[in-house]
């Protein structure tokens, strides 16, 4: 016989776990600086990505089940109060960012002390915190200001993470500043663009816009605000050639930070791209495919070729792995401007895939550069023998990268290449393909140098706790389980591409 | 079900001894020794398995889907089982050749270069029983993958530079030609299976089949079809036993197994001979045949001019099948076996050479053959079996590729094939000539001759490997009765 209240409590609890998802890490990050203990800090840090984790699984088998939740904010109904609004696309990705938090946080633990000092590590944890809730917030909403407000949380939160690097490395702080800058010119154009939109349509909650927006021709004041929006979250997302920002504040910010930014946030930033592009502005078909067509594929394209022969070029592990970012988001742009539902399929697969191939390359990167002081190549000679484990890790990653089958980047891209034949892009496929290639160059460069290098550098004996090794080892064989069982990773964001064509094949 | 247990064991037990080398690379002796148990028990399990298939056509359930329409499974059949029964049987002898080869030479890494040995084996076998296009591409970049640090081995600079090319055309031609291949059959017909007749007929049109065939016949690089052959020679910077297995049999075949099987079961005779797609692949293949035995000629070292050698004769095996007659195909596919023997002892006895001699040009082996008759007798008989004399099981190969010739009308093919035996008599048994009859430099040396051959485990291999030649002119019969229900070939 269950308790009453405790059925009671189980269903208003399931019944507001939207507010949950954002509310848990947001209220955690003041406790933390209330309480003051770094120790006590941890434990909440950990305990709070693990509830929103735990929430994230839960909303997503609701969605499954029952389809789009739409919460209310207070009970005030949607076009006036803000809604958040969970359909497959933001339940998927809440399992990403909820998840990865939850590993970062677990992985700090063993890498904090030698990276942050003792009196900045509580501050340090909160920010992580709310750089957690911004991006859940950006997810979760249904509201365009509402996002703005999400996106410039997990921002500025954001900029003391990375300069938290200065510790080690000075050049943080201008890495920050970059992207302070950056980041905000970025964060200005989105809300000049939420400016236009509100002067046009009188409302702010995303679907309610939608609906006002449709009609015969997209006037002007629409086109601007897309404009705007566009390039707002294309910085933040670091979107070719908008993504100068990133390959410093990857470089140069703690490990754990450089792990939870390269596996989400660029990624959430072009989630609320694709949000916008196929949730808010899907009733202007020719305007989108203008621009898809004209200007997010030819850069997603030469994104894919020039930032990953930059990444060739780099002498320093982090620097190689930021831009081979840039480039791999370029796969993620290609996929979304086909339009096509193979197309998103592959553009949200690769979301998620390339997130936990890119958080396990940076949790490896992150343990050798503790050891060595420095992540470039010519330290690194002969790894293999000297970190066997983690060197196999970071192999793991690297194949994934690349798109060797049985590793989780390969779904991701055959996905893509049957996209693009289905289109009789036949150019395409082979850009894609050929691509990949510059990711070998990359990738093998450094292979060679961690298994045929002479091992004479040993580097510093540190004590790197066990907790990054286990986070490091469930990555690899996540990276390597989405590359041979797709059913969650292809199920999920098949039904997200559906869902979100939904809504624009109607106006077709 | 024991079908189903024994497949899963075959491909298995080379990973357990990838396991093993580590486990026991403390004591090298205990792990040669439970490799070579290893090696044995695979070889076994292709037996067991051949013999309860028979030539049936057996589809196993698949192991795990990876997305509809995507599973690694694996199928039972002929051509497959022919391919694995060599490659593991001769994993045998290599194995022994290799302990003493690598510790002779007192090489570094031991146990890397045997534990990733067995994972290249686990590969091989994994290609042979693939029952679609999506198995078959895992096991073929596996195979690649698991061969770079024996290719690697000594890592010196060269050895890099050499990997490096390896790796490059492999991994190139196999994403770009090969995966764009595979996903257009996909996408059109939405299945990758093998199934005999092929499954592209009733989609491809004539001009897409011979775009198609292009992709995959440039896309298997290990099939090392001009011009993506100088991989192969770059790999001879290997330690001999890898070129003897791997470059001799495992991956080479698995290229050339891969094209044929990809021709039979994919695209179907019948489709390559009604649309002619193949006849541009006719051609290629020729100019391969004489551009490398040319270049073979021009080569003093002698691993690689037998590099530039199984260059030309990979390329008998894409004539065979571009022929698009049963006979020509069943002629290809025998000379994967005929050709897998020969050119392994050819550099099993290179191998010994350098182990006892230290010389690994032609021009400084003079003389040679009185010092080492064993070895430089293996080497002629391995030499004869390339050329086809009969009573060597290469003349079998080499008849049906004529008469399939013959079958598609093609008297300058008939030509090529003869021009280039004769191009192999005069590079192969040229380094017999010097090594028996010229004598070294002037001077009385009639009494300074002491016979020194290469240590026990390097000579046993090579001999037994030319015997095996021998045999199979006597066996060639079964062999093709095994094989012909997947040609369809009905006799003469």
């Amino acid at each position: 016989m269950a308790n009453p209240d405790v059925t009671f409590v189980a269903k208003s609890f399931m019944e507001h776990l939207p507010v949950y998802q954002v509310l848990v890490p947001f209220v955690s990050a003041p406790l933390c600086v209330l309480f003051g203990n770094r120790q006590f800090a941890w434990y909440l840090t950990f305990l709070a990505c693990f509830i929103s984790f735990i929430v994230s699984i839960l909303l997503l088998n609701q969605v499954a089940e029952f389809g789009t939740i739409s919460y209310a904010l207070g009970g005030w109904p949607p076009p006036i109060g803000i809604e958040y609004r969970i359909d497959f696309l933001n339940a998927f990705l809440l399992v990403l960012v909820s998840g990865m938090a939850l590993l970062t946080s677990v992985y700090l633990k063993g890498t904090i002390d030698l990276e942050v000092e003792r009196s900045n590590q509580t501050l340090f944890l909160t920010c992580l915190l709310l750089c957690v809730s911004g991006l859940l917030g950006v997810l979760i909403t249904g509201d365009a200001f509402n996002l703005f407000v999400f996106l410039e949380i997990s921002s500025l939160s954001t900029y003391v993470l990375v300069a938290q690097g200065a510790n080690k490395d000075r050049r943080a702080l201008t890495a920050s500043f970059d992207y302070l800058i950056m980041g905000t010119i970025g964060a200005t154009f989105f809300v000049i663009g939420l400016g236009f939109l509100y002067a046009a349509t009188g409302t702010l909650n995303m679907y309610d816009i939608a609906g006002r927006i449709q009609g015969d021709l997209p006037d002007r004041t629409i086109q601007v605000a897309f404009a705007f929006i566009l390039v707002g979250l294309g910085l933040k997302g670091a979107l070719f050639p908008l993504h100068t920002w990133l390959p410093k504040a990857y470089s140069f910010s703690p490990t754990p930070a450089a792990i939870f930014l390269a596996s989400t946030a660029t990624k959430v930033a072009i989630y609320a791209i694709v949000r916008f592009l196929f949730s808010v502005f899907f009733s202007h078909p020719t305007m989108l495919e203008t621009v898809l067509v004209n200007v997010v594929m030819p850069l997603g394209i030469l994104a894919m070729f020039v930032a990953g022969g930059i990444a060739f070029y780099q002498r320093d592990l982090k620097r190689m792995l930021a831009f081979s970012s840039v480039s791999q988001i370029g796969y993620i742009l290609v996929g979304v401007s086909f339009m096509s539902s193979k197309g998103l399929t592959a553009a949200i697969i690769h979301l998620f895939n390339h997130g936990i191939t890119k958080g396990l390359l940076f949790m490896c990167a992150g343990v050798i550069f503790l050891r060595y002081k420095a992540s470039f190549y010519k330290e690194m000679s002969g790894l293999g023998r000297i970190m066997p484990w983690t060197s196999a890790a970071f192999l793991i990653g690297g194949l994934s990268l690349i798109g060797i089958p049985g590793t989780a980047g390969f779904i991701s891209k055959w996905i893509l290449v049957q996209a693009a034949l289905e289109q009789g892009s036949w150019l395409i496929a082979l850009a894609i393909l050929l691509s990949s290639l510059i990711a070998v160059l990359y990738v093998w460069q450094v292979t060679e140098i961690m298994y045929f290098g002479d091992s004479s550098k040993k580097g510093f004996e540190i004590s790197v706790g066990p907790f990054s090794y286990i986070t490091i080892w469930i990555l690899a064989v996540a990276t390597i389980f989405f590359g041979l069982s797709t059913s969650f990773t292809l199920e999920y964001s098949s039904e997200a591409a559906r869902v979100l064509l939904n809504e624009f094949s109607l106006t077709d | 079900m024991v079908l189903i247990l024994l497949t899963y064991a075959a491909i298995l037990v080379p990973l357990l001894g990838f396991g093993l080398n580590y486990l026991f690379s403390p004591n090298p002796n205990l792990r040669d020794v439970s490799t070579l148990i290893v090696a044995c028990i695979t070889f076994l399990l292709v037996i067991l398995i051949t013999f309860y298939n028979g030539s049936n056509s057996t589809e196993l359930p698949a192991l795990f889907t990876v997305m509809d329409g995507l599973d690694v499974r694996f199928h039972l059949e002929p051509l497959g089982l022919v391919f694995a029964l060599i490659a593991s049987g001769l994993w045998i002898l290599t194995h022994i050749y290799g302990v003493g080869y690598m510790r002779a030479n007192s090489e570094k890494n031991q146990t890397r270069f045997f534990a990733f040995f067995c994972l290249a084996i686990s590969a091989t076998l994994g290609i042979a029983f693939s029952a679609n296009l999506f198995s078959l591409f895992i096991f073929y970049e596996m195979l690649t993958l698991s061969t770079f640090p024996l290719v690697a081995h000594k890592g010196t600079s060269d050895a890099i530079r050499g990997s490096r090319i390896y790796l490059g055309i492999l991994i190139s031609t196999s994403v770009v030609f090969f995966l764009s291949g595979i996903i257009w059959v996909f996408t059109t017909v939405g299945t990758l299976d093998f199934r005999l007749g092929g499954i592209i007929h009733s989609y491809f049109g004539d001009f897409s089949t011979i775009l198609l065939l292009m992709l995959f016949a440039f896309g298997v690089g290990k099939a090392a079809l001009f011009p993506f052959h100088s991989w192969l020679p770059s790999a001879m910077v290997a330690p001999t036993p890898v070129s003897a297995l791997l470059h001799a049999v495992a991956v080479v075949k698995a290229g050339v197994f891969s094209i044929l099987k990809i021709g039979v079961y994919i695209f179907g005779i019948d489709h390559l001979a009604t649309t002619e797609a193949s006849n541009w692949l006719i051609w290629l293949a020729a100019f391969t045949i004489l551009f490398a035995s040319t270049v073979a000629i021009s080569k003093d070292n002698l691993k690689a001019r037998l590099a530039y050698s199984t260059v030309s004769q990979l390329s008998y095996i894409i004539l065979g099948l571009a022929l698009a007659t049963a006979i020509g195909a069943l002629g290809a596919a025998l000379h994967i076996v005929m050709h897998a023997f020969g050119k392994i002892t050819l550099f099993m006895t290179a191998g010994s050479i350098y182990v006892a001699t230290k010389k690994t040009e032609i021009s400084d082996m003079v003389g040679l053959g009185r010092i080492m008759p064993i070895t430089f007798f293996a080497f002629f008989v391995g030499s004869l079996s390339i050329i086809g004399i009969p009573l060597l099981g290469g003349a079998w190969s080499k008849w049906y590729l004529l008469e399939g010739a013959v079958d598609a009308d093609l008297l300058l093919i008939i030509i090529v094939l003869l021009i280039s035996s004769l191009m192999n008599v005069y590079y192969l048994l040229s380094v017999i000539g010097r090594g028996f009859f010229l004598k070294n430099g002037g001077g009385d040396d009639k009494s300074k001759v002491v016979i020194k051959e290469a240590p026990i485990l390097c000579l046993i291999p090579p001999i037994a490997t030319a015997a095996g030649s021998i045999l199979l002119f006597f066996f060639a019969g079964r062999i093709i009765n095994y094989l012909s229900p997947v040609f369809n070939y009905t006799g003469v």
